[in-house]
C-alpha cells in the first residue's frame, strides 16, 4: 500500500468516526481545489449518504440563522447530532468576506454534537459555495443525523440548494412584497416548507394567505408531486413556531419515505445535477491549467471581433 | 486577486465585553484586504473561540478587547496550546494598556493594536503572521510600543 493511499484510509476512519478536526482540514483543502483529495472524496462518496440533508434559504436578514439555531436546539434536545454548512457572500472585489452566520448560533459554541463551518461563496452565484457539493460529501459520510446547508441571502433566482436538499425550507418575511411577488417564477417555486418569520408583523397573516394561494396554484404544475408545502409562522428570536416547523421537516421526510419512485426520482436528479456540476468543474480547471497564455491570445480579436466567441470555445474544446 | 486571498481569520469579543464597533471596523478592513472573516460578536468564551477556530480552520485570532478581560484572552491563548492549536495566533485590539500588553505579549499573544493603529499596519501584520504565511515577513509585537 503506497504511503499516499494509507493517509487517506486513516482520514476516512478518522471522518467515519466524526472527527471534527480532519473533516475541517479537508473542507480547507477542498476549498482551495486541491485535486489530491479527488480520491479521498471519491471513498467519501462510496461510504456516505447518512443523514438527511436539508436547506434553508431566503432573502437577507429574513432569520436564517437564527432559526438555524432553533431548529439545532430542537433536534439536540432529541439526541440527534447536527452539522452546519453556512454560506454567506464574497466580495466581488476582493474576494473578501465577512461571514456572520456562525455568531447567531452561540448557544451551540459548546456542544459536541453540533458542527459548524462558515463558507465564502467564492463568486459562485446559485446561492451556494463551489465547494458545497464536495463538502456535503464529506459530512454525509460521517456520522451526523442532520445536516443543514444556509444559503447566502439570496434574491429571485438562486435555486441550487433544490439539487443538494432533499427538504427545502424556504423563509420570508412579513414585508417580502405584495402578490405579484408571490406569482413570479423561481425561487419562490423551490419551497417544500414555507416559514413567515418575524410573524408578530401585523401584515404576516397576509403573507401567508399569498404563499398559500401560490401553494395551491403551483401543485397544478407539479402533478408527480402529491405532497403540500405547509406555510409556518415564526419568531426566531423567541423560538415560537419552531415545534411546527420541526413537525413539517419530520412530515416531507415520512412523506418521500412513503414514495420509494418519488425518493428515487430525487436522488436521480441529485445525481444527474452533481455529475455535471464536477464535469463542469473539471471542464473548467483543465482549461485553465497552464493556458492562461493561448485564451490571453484569443481575447483580443474576439473583442476587434475578426474572431467570434464561438470559435475560440469551438477551439478550445477542441484542444481537451 | 487581493493579498488576503486564501486566507480565513476569527474576529471577535471575548467574555462579556459587548463592544462591538470597533471588532466590525476591523472585520470590515480585513474583508477589504480580501480575507475572509468570521465574525463571531459578543458573548464568545475562550472554550468556544477555541472550537469556532477548530472547526473553522481559521489562521489567525483577532479579539476586541475593550473591557480589561485580558484574563480571558490569557486563557484562549493556553486552550489553543492544550487543544493541539498553537500554530493559529491570537492578535489583540483596543484600548490596553501598555504594560497589560507587554504582560499579554509575553503570556504568548502575537500582537496588541493600541488606538490609532492603522488598518495597513493590521492588514500587514495579519498576512505576515497567520498560520502559513511566508516566513520571512513577520513582524511580531507590531504596534506595541
Amino acid at each position: 500500500m503506497t504511503n499516499g493511499a494509507r493517509d487517506e484510509n486513516v482520514t476516512l476512519e478518522a471522518l467515519c468516526r466524526g472527527d471534527v478536526r480532519t473533516c475541517a482540514r479537508l473542507l480547507t483543502r477542498i476549498e482551495r481545489g486541491e485535486e489530491a483529495v479527488i480520491p479521498l472524496l471519491q471513498a467519501l462518496y462510496r461510504a456516505g449518504g447518512n443523514g438527511r440533508v436539508i436547506g434553508v434559504t431566503g432573502p437577507p436578514g429574513a432569520g436564517k440563522s437564527s432559526l438555524i439555531s432553533c431548529l439545532i436546539g430542537a433536534w439536540r434536545r432529541r439526541g440527534l447530532r447536527v452539522a452546519v454548512l453556512a454560506i454567506d457572500p464574497s466580495s466581488p472585489f476582493t474576494g473578501g468576506a465577512v461571514l456572520g452566520d456562525r455568531l447567531r448560533m452561540v448557544e451551540h459554541g459548546c456542544d459536541d454534537g453540533v458542527f459548524i463551518r462558515s463558507m465564502a461563496s467564492r463568486g459562485q452565484l446559485g446561492g451556494l459555495a463551489r465547494a458545497a457539493g464536495d463538502a456535503l460529501t464529506v459530512l454525509e459520510a460521517m456520522p451526523w443525523d442532520v445536516i443543514l446547508v444556509e444559503t447566502v441571502g439570496v434574491g429571485q433566482n438562486e435555486t441550487d440548494i433544490m439539487r443538494h436538499a432533499a427538504v427545502v425550507v424556504l423563509l420570508q418575511t412579513p414585508l417580502g412584497g405584495d402578490e405579484v411577488q408571490a406569482v413570479k417564477a423561481g425561487i419562490i417555486e423551490i419551497g417544500d416548507v414555507y416559514v413567515v418569520n418575524k410573524s408578530d408583523h401585523p401584515a404576516a397573516d397576509r403573507t401567508c394567505r399569498q404563499l398559500r394561494e401560490m401553494i395551491a396554484r403551483g401543485s397544478r404544475l407539479r402533478p408527480d408531486r402529491d405532497w403540500q408545502p405547509p406555510v409556518i409562522k415564526t419568531q426566531a428570536h423567541l423560538g415560537v413556531g419552531v415545534a411546527e416547523l420541526v413537525d413539517a421537516i419530520d412530515g416531507c421526510f415520512a412523506h418521500q419515505n412513503a414514495d420509494p419512485e418519488a425518493a428515487r426520482r430525487y436522488m436521480s436528479d441529485r445525481a444527474r445535477h452533481r455529475i455535471g456540476e464536477i464535469l463542469r468543474d473539471r471542464l473548467d480547471r483543465r482549461l485553465r491549467s497552464g493556458d492562461e497564455g493561448w485564451l490571453e491570445g484569443s481575447i483580443e480579436p474576439v473583442v476587434s471581433r475578426e474572431k467570434d466567441p464561438y470559435t475560440v470555445v469551438a477551439e478550445m474544446l477542441s484542444r481537451l | 486577486m487581493s493579498a488576503g486571498q486564501g486566507k480565513k481569520v476569527i474576529v471577535s469579543m471575548i467574555g462579556l465585553d459587548g463592544h462591538t464597533t470597533g471588532g466590525e471596523i476591523v472585520a470590515r478592513i480585513l474583508r477589504d484586504a480580501g480575507i475572509e472573516v468570521v465574525y463571531l460578536g459578543c458573548n464568545q468564551t475562550p472554550e468556544m473561540i477555541v472550537r469556532a477556530a477548530i472547526q473553522e480552520d481559521v489562521d489567525l485570532i483577532g479579539i476586541s478587547s475593550h473591557a480589561s478581560n485580558y484574563g480571558q484572552i490569557v486563557s484562549l491563548v493556553e486552550l489553543l496550546k492544550r487543544n493541539g492549536a498553537e500554530d493559529v495566533p491570537v492578535v489583540c485590539g483596543g484600548n490596553v494598556p501598555k504594560h497589560q500588553a507587554r504582560l499579554l505579549i509575553e503570556k504568548g499573544v502575537a500582537a496588541v493594536f493600541p488606538p490609532g493603529s492603522g488598518a495597513d499596519s493590521i492588514i500587514r501584520f495579519v498576512l505576515g503572521n497567520a498560520r502559513g504565511a511566508t516566513a520571512g515577513l513577520c513582524v511580531n509585537g507590531e504596534g506595541i510600543a
